[in-house]
């Protein structure tokens, strides 16, 4: 459903490796920045809540001295709160250490306060406090295959967690180990990976030790997924039952991100990257690529990008929001942040020569959570 | 009940072991720069961190994990040495010696 934009804004959280900055924009185009905030503390996860009447931004924050915690705020960063007794801790037992948050996901509307986070050591997590508090799932960390699951180049991480409507359904995704599904909310798992390659394997098609970049669920289509993988692109259309490529028309199969329209069926966005030994925009030209067809075909998206980029857009350094049409984000390891209005086809410049970006999150609030601007 | 009390306080500097904070943590308990444990005996640094951290959860996590460790920038001096060329959480810590934590250099 659209939004009104009279009474309502728009606010961006940009994690990057030495802390987080807020925007804020009445229109998308025209944007206030404020931060740092946690400075020289990476920020690679961020979850903004705008369920129960209230705005709450949730981070991830870790500091190379001081270890990993979860802070959140309820007024746009004015203030933020640790729980007394850390959100997320591996409880006694699993001679675990929490290393990293690499993914805080709100949960449907109809499940409020409802918040999963994903983490490495490769693990994932559930909240029914609006993210004060997290259980460990504990049927993907006391799965037989998690001995076999490694580490990605940024660590081992579950850093996609796709819930459907019905709570039933959780797709996860992880670095590396693939996609693993669960059909009775999160008590049982099993990997589902077929089609996806791991060419850097011996067997290139296993039962999982995919590296798995970033998953998302089309919004309309109940079943279909689309993943970026550590070189593919791909689409499932029977709950990750199997997997086929959709990379047909993309400059290049490597890449981090996998973004869905909020709304509308077929529609996702991509941004490519030469390839692993190249993790460039191909031939150092930035863009956006966006499929409205589930991946047929896709469209080069570049208006207002620079001309010459030769940084890397990492997994969750790009979000949509929830508007009419919806809004496209991302920010690349060079510091440059940008912002569409118009689901990628003009892009703006939001900010520049912040440290490397690694999460961005966008939502629409009330214009009167905003401080008053000049 | 944590037995951590505030430097300065009653107990005579023999039969207590003072942490000093770096600046950065010291708003993580409650502003205080040292932190006071009673002591008649060597304890060792881990009970030590223990007691002076009991009250204060969130300073406790960003000195150790959750498996008990140090995390690896932070650095723990006794008399001079930094805890891990000693016997790491055992070294023992005598009344009235003082412990210092200091972050290492590290990052970019």
């Amino acid at each position: 459903m659209g939004r009104m934009a009279n009474a309502e804004s728009y606010v961006l959280a940009i994690g990057t490796k030495k802390g987080l900055w807020l925007a804020t924009s009445p229109d998308r185009r025209d944007w206030s920045l404020s931060g740092p905030h946690f400075l020289m503390s990476e920020v690679p996860s961020i979850g903004i809540d705008t369920r129960d009447g209230r705005t709450r931004i949730m981070v991830g924050v870790r500091s190379e001295h001081w270890g990993p915690t979860v802070f959140h705020s309820d007024d746009l960063g004015e203030t933020w709160n640790e729980p007394e007794n850390g959100a997320i801790t591996f409880p006694d037992g699993t001679d675990a250490a929490l290393e990293r948050i690499w993914q805080i996901h709100p949960d449907a509307d109809s499940r409020p306060g409802v918040v999963w986070a994903g983490c490495e050591p490769i693990s994932v997590w559930k909240s029914t406090d609006g993210g004060e508090h997290f259980e460990l799932n504990r049927g993907l960390w006391d799965h037989p295959h998690r001995s076999e699951w490694g580490a990605g180049y940024g660590g081992a991480a579950a850093h996609s967690i796709v819930v459907d409507p019905t709570g039933e359904k959780v797709h996860v995704a992880m670095s590396t180990g693939g996609v693993y599904r669960s059909l009775d909310g999160g008590t049982s798992w099993e990997p589902r990976n077929k089609g996806i390659s791991a060419y850097f394997m011996p067997d290139p098609n296993p039962e999982f030790g995919q590296c798995v970049h970033k998953i998302a669920a089309d919004a309309a289509v109940d079943g279909r997924l689309y993943a970026q993988n550590h070189h593919g692109v791909y689409r499932s259309d029977d709950d990750a039952e199997s997997w086929e490529s959709i990379a047909e028309g993309l400059p290049a199969d490597f890449g981090f991100v996998m973004l869905t329209h909020p709304r509308r069926a077929g529609t996702a966005w991509v941004i490519p990257l030469k390839a692993d030994g190249e993790r460039i925009p191909p031939d150092g030209k930035l863009a956006v690529h966006r499929t409205d067809d589930a991946g047929a075909s896709w469209k080069r998206l570049d208006a207002g990008l620079p001309d010459a980029e030769y940084n890397a857009v990492l997994r969750d350094a790009a979000s949509v929001d929830g508007a009419e049409p919806a809004g496209v984000y991302f920010g690349t390891r060079g510091g440059s942040v940008y912002a569409s209005a118009d689901e990628g086809e003009h892009f703006t410049e939001v900010a520049s020569h912040l440290p490397d970006v690694l999460c961005v999150r966008a939502a629409v609030v009330s214009a009167a959570l905003l401080p008053a601007r000049p | 009940m944590n037995s951590a009390m505030i430097s300065g306080g009653a107990m005579p500097a023999d039969s207590a072991i003072s942490v000093v904070l770096p600046s950065v943590l010291q708003p993580l308990a409650g502003g205080q720069s040292i932190l006071t444990a009673p002591a008649e005996a060597s304890v060792t640094v881990e009970w030590l961190l223990n007691a002076v951290t009991g009250d204060y959860p969130a300073l406790s996590r960003r000195l150790r994990d959750e498996t008990g460790a140090v995390r690896r920038y932070v650095n723990i001096y006794v008399n001079g040495n930094e805890i891990r060329r000693l016997q790491g959480l055992v070294t023992a810590v005598a009344p009235g010696q003082e412990v210092l934590i200091i972050q290492s250099v590290a990052g970019g």
